[in-house]
């Protein structure tokens, strides 16, 4: 899939996340899961249209169980929002492009 | 600008009548719904309720084999790329209907993602507005918007939904939280058995809470759940509350069985309904005959028609009783004849 978009697992998502100098939304999917394909293409414009200012990550909630036990994902497609190692921000389900970056705007000051 | 006509509804009724509007020349227009938070929790997103199940065995001409190669070629690369990689037995669902969306716009359908919200069917063209704002009028509509699966309505569910109770197995059954736990499924019927037999592959137990003392489910999917070391049938049972708490969301089950009216609490970190489906036609606001459990009424025998001229049904929402794929297709492409047909009779072609 698209390139602004780094896959992150249970080993990566500390440094990849938490540790993070700037916000990170966190995308939680699976394979089998069809809403999470209809989201893609707005993450991936999120990602496009915010580059340098969040990093967008996604993490395979089949592969990576401890990160979606962790944080509670009990329904995908759902994106965190973390700012300093925090999460900050929970959407559960599809959202638009633009309520999405309404909600990422909030944050970013 | 009026659209000759406008199809809601994108299952395998809805692309099966825009094939058939397209391939007549008419340029249909297909309203497949809006991608809300709100349409994945009640089960109606876009490409309806065959996208929330996993292989289609009795769809004809799909016997079971591998359709990578067909699917890479027949599916344009922007919708491929996000499906589900193909399992190699057989046509699953989401592939079946991303199949009939594609041959429907090769033919020169015109897709918009967004939910009609608002229809007016009492002066000409019918008028439509959808969630986004878009305003459209139209000579003729085919409505095959499908039906929903059904809750029990107990407040209890409404607390956990999304935090463990779910009506769709397939959708949310492989998530961590079901893992190698005990899980609940409600109901009888062929999708009770499917969701059941669905869930073993991941949970320690499955209950089938049933309130009858024998399934109403074909025998051949009955067989397969009874079968199934991993699956115990609590018959004669009414599901009385979803246990949980806001810190683990459901935790358990609480159940009533008769004859004795005992009382009894299952452990299980999920619970899913498969009681049953109510049609999508609130929308409609009682301007189309509808049956007491709000079914379109056919008002033609063997036609399409709905008790508006130039407003025709297919699929679900006008059928409680067959509810398969192979059934609202052929409906869809009847509604399209029947379409046509009457545009011929206005001098719209």
């Amino acid at each position: 899939m698209a390139g602004n978009v780094l896959d992150v697992t249970d080993s990566t998502f500390d440094q990849e996340v938490l540790k993070s100098a700037q916000p990170v939304l966190v995308d939680f999917w699976a394979p089998w899961c069809g809403p999470c394909k209809m989201l893609s293409p707005t993450v991936e414009a999120i990602a496009n249209d915010y580059a340098g200012r969040v990093r967008v990550v996604k993490v395979n909630t089949d592969d990576s169980r401890q990160a979606a036990m962790n944080y509670r994902i009990e329904g995908i497609p759902t994106l965190l929002l973390f700012k300093d190692g925090q999460p900050v921000e929970r959407v559960v389900g599809l959202t638009p492009k633009d309520r999405l970056a309404a909600t990422l705007d909030k944050h970013l000051g | 600008m009026v659209e000759n006509v406008v199809i809601i509804g994108s299952g395998p009724a809805g692309w099966a009548a825009a094939i058939y509007v397209a391939r007549a020349s008419l340029k249909p227009l297909v309203f497949e719904g809006a991608l809300t938070a709100e349409n994945q929790t009640r089960g109606t997103l876009p490409l309806g309720q065959l996208a929330l199940t996993t292989e289609v065995e009795n769809y004809p001409g799909f016997p079971a084999g591998n359709l990578s190669q067909f699917l890479d070629t027949a599916i344009i690369n922007d919708k491929r790329q996000y499906m589900a990689p193909h399992t190699g037995h057989g046509v699953t669902g989401p592939e079946l209907m991303e199949l009939m969306r594609q041959q429907a716009v090769n033919f020169g359908t015109r897709v918009i993602t967004d939910d009609v919200v608002d229809i007016d069917l009492s002066k000409r063209p019918f008028r439509m507005q959808t969630l986004e704002g878009m305003e459209v009028q139209a000579h003729s509509v085919i409505i095959a918007t499908g039906a929903r699966a059904n809750y029990l309505g107990l407040p209890s569910e409404d607390r956990f939904k999304n935090r463990g109770v779910s009506a769709c197995a397939v959708c949310d059954g492989a998530l961590p939280r079901f893992r190698d736990r005990p899980l609940v499924v409600v109901g009888g019927g062929d999708s009770a058995m499917e969701e059941a037999t669905y869930l073993t592959k991941f949970a320690s137990r499955v209950y089938i809470v049933h309130r009858r003392d024998a399934f109403r489910a074909s025998k051949v999917m009955a067989d397969r759940a009874l079968g199934n070391p991993k699956i115990t049938v609590k018959w004669n049972s009414h599901v009385e509350e979803v246990l949980g708490s806001d810190e683990d969301g459901v935790t358990g089950v609480r159940i009533r069985t008769q004859p004795g009216d005992h009382e009894e609490a299952l452990e299980a970190g999920g619970y899913f309904a498969a009681i049953g489906h109510t049609p999508n036609t609130d929308f409609l606001k009682g301007q189309l005959q509808l049956t007491d459990k709000k079914y379109l009424v056919w008002t033609k025998p063997f036609r399409t028609h709905t008790s508006v001229e130039g407003v025709f049904a297919a699929g679900d929402v006008a059928d409680d009783y067959y509810r398969q794929a192979i059934t609202a297709a052929g409906s869809g492409c009847m509604a399209a004849l029947d379409c046509e047909r009457w545009l011929a009779t206005q001098d719209v072609h």
